[in-house]
């Protein structure tokens, strides 16, 4: 605790959540959350739906207001619109006949905020076309956005939140509409682009497995709670029931894991189909 | 052969009758506002709003024709109070929609009101002919300046919010993450929408507006995905269909039943449509192209 005093030559975490508390009317979503991420984590932010992830991600970007508790970036508080944080959404549903091309799209991330219309600018594409590259989408720049594959769509995303150089990016279930190939693709992109730029990464996922290999720690939400570290060290049968608050199981097969009874209480005839899921999931 | 041609096409006297004139130029700017106000709202699936202001703005004209007042204000006070209403009303689109259609019926029913009282008690039986289905050809040429006035406003307000309008029509939270006003940036735009909608509802009626921003725009971006060259594109396919319209009008007094002319509306929506069925038949076809040569590929 009392470490960085002594050793002062430590950097300011690039992100400190600090005793966050979220409700909506009586439910607490978020209760106590407090968590740390230094320059070039990748952090996988993992738990069941409605969980919070995407409420404490809004609370990180000042779109949520916490009902106690406070957002630090390098000591200090963090306010929205900050350049110095990139954020990709959850679920882009683009209409495929949104009248935008990859490069328009990504283009918004630089100056979508500034009045009037882009005045032309070679510096302004070149800019657009470095973070194309960045995430190899050079190849779609020019086609329309609405009807690239949803892999696509999300390199455009992060190319866009990569735009002004920001120190932490946000991903919020970046996998979730993607095929396993996919997703392992938008990882292994996203841990490279931690690696070169010595980005903070914050990525929401309901499923930890596809990260397993990729990420240095884990924040494991439920419950409204969270558990931070590696993942040997949160992934336990009874650090997780703990957060739950009652007993699930952690069961690691073929390198990949599973959290039974990790859903919301269910009677008992479909926690079974819960089961059925995960066996289903191991094939 | 040649003369006679000319003369089927264009009826004797089309180009020195400064209706005419008048009606091309003023058909024009509405459908160049209308067609770059549309493609916003069909991106921001704001249509049916787009079409209720229209309706809304009867009310207004019919209220401001009953006061004796010109039905410009009518049309232009009541559809910006509208529209600041709808926009505070719901924040998603269905909401949005559910609201809108609940109130778009009571404020319908007061209009007709106000028009019969109109018709009975100021003798104006032109009026909701006038105010509903225009006429481009009998636009008093006074209101000429109010037209382009507000048509310039409302493109100025466009052009000022064009990139945090994009950025917010995409994903609302990405851009209000990024700092952008989302909700000033979308009752601004709702301001915008009202001026164009109500500036085309005093040009070709208020029923038919909606004809002029929906329908070019939705054809504009199944051909372009560049948002400027959209527009571009709605602006052009607006002053088509309505140049068009206001010509087979003209021909049209010489058609039966008798020699008044067929309402310009008519055509022009009828061409609209024309076009936006024949944009997707286009489309379809370009696919199946594609598909065929990949397999062949
Ligand atoms: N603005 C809101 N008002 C009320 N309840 C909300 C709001 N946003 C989220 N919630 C609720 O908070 C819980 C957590 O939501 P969310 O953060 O989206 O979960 P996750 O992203 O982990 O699936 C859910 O039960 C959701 O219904
Ligand atoms: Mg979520």
């Amino acid at each position: 605790m009392y470490l960085r005093s002594v050793a002062n030559t430590a950097p300011d975490p690039v992100l400190t959540v600090k005793q966050v508390s979220v409700r909506f009317g009586s439910r607490r979503v978020l209760d106590n959350i407090s968590l740390e991420l230094q320059a070039g984590d990748f952090v996988g932010l993992i738990g069941p739906n409605g969980a919070g992830k995407t409420t404490l991600l809004k609370v990180i970007l000042g779109l949520q207001p916490p009902d106690a508790g406070k957002v630090e970036m390098e000591g200090k508080v963090i306010h929205r619109g900050n350049s110095r944080v990139g954020y990709v959404p959850q679920k882009i549903s683009l209409d495929p006949d949104t009248p935008m091309s990859a490069r328009d799209l990504v283009a918004l991330g630089l100056d979508g905020h500034r009045w009037g219309i882009p005045l032309p600018s070679r510096k302004r594409w070149a800019a657009v076309d470095e973070a194309l590259a960045a995430v190899d989408a050079l190849r779609y720049a020019n086609a329309p956005v609405g009807k690239l594959s949803g892999g696509e769509q999300q390199r455009l995303l992060i190319a866009q939140a990569l735009l002004t150089q920001p120190k932490l990016l946000l991903l919020d279930e970046p996998l979730s509409n993607l095929d396993i190939r996919s997703a392992h693709e938008v990882v292994r992109l996203v841990s490279r682009i931690s690696r070169e730029q010595n980005l903070a990464i914050l990525l929401v996922a309901h499923d930890m497995n596809p990260l397993l290999g990729a990420m240095d720690k884990i924040v494991y939400l439920a419950e409204g709670r969270a558990a931070m570290g590696s993942v040997d060290e949160v992934v336990q049968s009874h650090v997780l029931s703990q957060l739950y608050g009652y007993d699930v199981e952690v069961i690691r097969v073929q390198g990949r894991i599973l959290v039974v009874g990790g859903e919301a209480p269910l009677p008992v005839n479909q926690s079974i189909s819960v089961w059925d899921e995960a066996l289903t999931h191991v094939e | 052969m040649l003369n006679s041609l000319w003369h089927t096409l264009f009826a004797p006297g089309f180009f020195s009758s400064s209706a005419v004139w008048r009606a091309l130029s003023m058909s024009a700017a509405v459908a160049v506002v209308s067609g770059m106000v549309g493609v916003f709202a069909v991106v921001r699936g704001q249509s049916f709003a787009g079409h209720a202001l229209g309706d809304f703005g009867t009310t207004g004209a019919s209220g401001a024709f009953l006061a004796g007042l010109n039905a410009v204000w009518g049309f232009l006070g009541v559809g910006l109070i509208a529209g600041a209403i709808m926009d505070t009303l719901g924040k998603r689109a269905k909401e949005r929609d559910i609201a809108t259609g609940v109130v778009l019926s009571l404020i319908l029913g007061i209009g007709a009101l106000f028009l019969y009282f109109d018709t009975t008690y100021r003798n104006t039986t032109g009026a909701p002919m006038t105010i509903l289905f225009g006429s481009v050809f009998l636009v008093d040429p006074s209101l000429l300046p109010f037209v382009l006035c507000f048509d310039g406003l409302a493109v100025l307000l466009l052009f000022i919010i064009y990139r945090p309008l994009l950025f917010s029509s995409l994903n609302v939270d990405l851009a209000r993450a990024k700092g952008v006003p989302a909700r000033l940036i979308s009752i601004l735009f709702m301001s915008a929408l009202a001026m164009a909608v109500e500036q085309s509802a005093i040009v070709v009626g208020a029923l038919l507006s909606t004809a002029l921003l929906i329908g070019p725009a939705a054809i504009a971006i199944r051909f372009t995905h560049r948002p400027g060259k959209a527009m571009l594109v709605a602006s052009m396919i607006g002053i088509f269909s309505s140049w068009m319209g206001i010509l087979l009008a003209y021909d049209s007094y010489n058609w039966p039943p008798v020699n008044r002319g067929w309402p310009v509306s008519f055509f022009i929506a009828s061409i609209i449509l024309l076009l936006y069925i024949l944009s997707h038949l286009r489309l379809r076809m370009g696919t199946r192209r594609g598909k065929k040569v990949l397999q062949e590929g």
